[in-house]
């Protein structure tokens, strides 16, 4: 195996083993993490109630169905997308100066961030993945058939682009903290945007034009409507074709917006911290 | 030629000045006034091969920064460094496998892990050879007492078992430049003499080149035939050791142990007391007046032992800073 691989792979280990150690605390935070889900199709229920029976209800030409779907596709696109602690991780470790570690060790840091997350979200799914089964089988009904089979590695590789998307723009917040220090506000912000941007919130087809067209032009509606939207088979072969390209291009610009911040930031960093 | 070659270094920062007061915190929101801080200023040195050099000097006196420097963390304001032929803050991959930066209390280890994963780990970083890793991991924990430690959660440690860790993971890779920052800052003593005995006996056998900085003057007499004093940003003393006491201490002390149980109480007029413990006593008193001093005192007192000797070096160097420090308040 070349060295450089061998490195990522030890740190991926290294990574892993770390994440199981507090093991109570990772299950409780895994499980915990199903309970906005249950709220949510109690919402949609709620809402769709007010006017009539579930079955006969379509709102923006989504069934009370589609809506229970959608989320719990948007549920699984941010299993992939959310960063849990990396922006606010990076951050603290320019503040104190643990940062300095990975200065003077022949590795390259956002390599280093990369699987390190990658170790978190493989620990994750590791055990959120009999949770995750059990929700879909309960709500089997939902969903209107298997996608064929184009659509679903279509759907799988904008699940890795919602992760690579998802990392990139928080590594970018955290890497902002050689200038401020302190980015929480930027993250909250962040949070308050990209719940409604990405299609958290509310499906993006429902959003009225212009402001559609200009959020669909952003790179956050990768991180949960795109993929859920490819999975409930709302876009054809070529639509999908073209939602894969602009989102692997997004990863791209944001790559090297990371790598130019990395460097300026290093330019201007001063080490705190003793 | 030398390893570490530093050529009119300097390095200077801009710091937010806030005055107290919520006012001022308001107004802060707006403008702010900064302070340029100028921690190191104008300073060169070269180091050769092999040589373990002390880097002294009070808090904020530009120590810290320059090893930053030399490691590639900070960019210097301007100057030239070069170690081993690099330029620090390019960050080279293959400087960064030639060199070890070691900085007390600092974990570079991995806290829930135990030591012996960060170690894996770092063998994969530096590419150590298998065989190589297991021999050198077995002959530093040996040499520093931890064998029985490396499979425990760091975080399980005490900070001087810690400490040892630390540098078996700097020294794993068998770095030619250890650049070393308080390495014994917040050990007790057992823990300081293990620490020092092993920087002493392993640098004497790899001829590693060393730059050690600490506030604990043991650390430097047992480790350093050479120090280098830097102060307010600037060098003040490049050297060997033995010459700081002569040149920077204009005191030497008189050891008395007198007669019977009681000192004289006039003793005072001599010199100044630094340690009175019945019958002994040690006097401090200006170098050029020690032979005049001690006729005085043979001829008036009946002393059973007497002896001369230097300064201890710690006392010697808080005098020069303690000297130097009103000019600078002055200025």
């Amino acid at each position: 195996m070349p060295s450089s691989l061998r490195i990522k792979w030890c740190i991926l280990r290294t990574c892993i083993e770390e994440r199981l150690v507090y093991r109570a605390d990772f299950a409780f935070a895994t499980l915990i993490r199903f309970l906005p889900i249950i709220t949510q199709v109690f919402l949609w229920g709620a809402i769709y109630d007010a006017s009539g029976p579930h079955s006969s209800k379509i709102i923006n030409s989504y069934t009370y169905g589609d809506m229970v779907a959608y989320s719990l596709l948007v549920m699984l696109g941010r299993a992939f997308s959310s960063m849990p602690g990396l922006t606010t991780g990076i951050a603290r470790d320019i503040r104190d100066g643990s940062i300095k570690k990975f200065l003077i060790q022949p590795i390259d840091i956002l390599d280093y961030l990369f699987w390190h997350r990658v170790a978190h979200k493989i620990v994750y799914y590791v055990m959120a993945c009999v949770p995750f089964a059990l929700v879909f089988w309960l709500c089997r009904d939902y969903f209107r058939g298997w996608p064929d089979a184009w659509t679903l590695a279509g759907g799988c590789v904008l699940l890795l682009i919602a992760f690579l998307i998802g990392f990139l723009i928080e590594s970018l917040m955290g890497l902002c903290a050689f200038w401020f220090l302190e980015v929480s506000s930027l993250v909250f912000v962040y949070m308050l945007c990209s719940y409604l941007l990405s299609g958290h919130m509310l499906p993006l087809d429902w959003l009225p034009s212009p402001y559609s067209d200009w959020i669909r032009l952003l790179p956050f509606k990768y991180l949960a409507f795109v993929p859920a939207a490819v999975f409930l088979q709302k876009y054809n072969h070529a639509q999908l074709a073209v939602e894969v390209e602009l989102g692997i291009a997004w990863v791209m610009i944001l790559y090297l917006l990371n790598r130019l911040t990395l460097a300026r930031g290093l330019r201007r960093y001063s080490a705190y911290g003793g | 030629m030398p390893i570490i070659e530093v050529q009119g270094l300097a390095k200077h920062y801009r710091v937010y000045r806030k005055p107290p007061g919520w006012k001022a915190s308001l107004k802060g929101l707006f403008h702010r006034d900064y302070n340029l801080i100028e921690a190191v200023k104008d300073v060169s040195f070269n180091i050769q091969r092999g040589e373990m050099v002390a880097f002294l000097g009070p808090n904020g006196a530009g120590k810290t920064t320059t090893l930053k420097i030399l490691s590639g963390l900070i960019y210097p304001t301007s100057g030239t460094v070069s170690v081993l032929g690099y330029v620090p803050w390019e960050r080279d991959n293959a400087y960064r496998r030639r060199f070890s930066l070691v900085m007390g209390q600092k974990n570079q280890l991995w806290w829930d892990l135990p030591a012996q994963d960060s170690f894996i780990l770092h063998r994969e970083i530096y590419g150590i050879e298998a065989s190589q890793f297991q021999r050198r991991v077995d002959e530093l924990t040996d040499l520093l007492e931890v064998r029985k430690l490396v499979g425990q959660p760091v975080r399980e440690l005490s900070l001087g078992e810690r400490m040892r860790m630390e540098l078996i993971a700097a020294l794993l890779h068998s770095p030619e430049v250890l650049l070393l920052d308080e390495p014994t800052i917040g050990l007790d003593v057992v823990s300081q003499r293990r620490v020092q005995g092993f920087l002493r006996h392993y640098q004497e056998q790899q001829q590693m080149t060393v730059l050690l900085t600490s506030h604990y003057m043991k650390d430097v007499e047992v480790l350093c035939r050479r120090a280098i004093i830097i102060n307010e940003g600037e060098i003040k003393h490049d050297g060997p050791l033995a010459e700081i006491v002569d040149r920077f201490s204009s005191v030497k002390q008189i050891q008395l142990q007198f007669a019977g149980v009681d000192i004289p109480a006039d003793l005072e007029r001599y010199g100044k007391i630094v340690e009175r413990m019945p019958p002994r006593v040690k006097i401090e008193v200006p170098r050029q007046d020690i032979p005049k001093v001690l006729a005085a005192l043979l001829d008036r007192y009946t002393i059973e032992d007497v002896g001369v000797q230097e300064r201890p070096l710690e006392d010697a160097i808080a005098e020069l800073f303690a000297r130097q420090r009103p000019a600078t308040n002055a200025q």
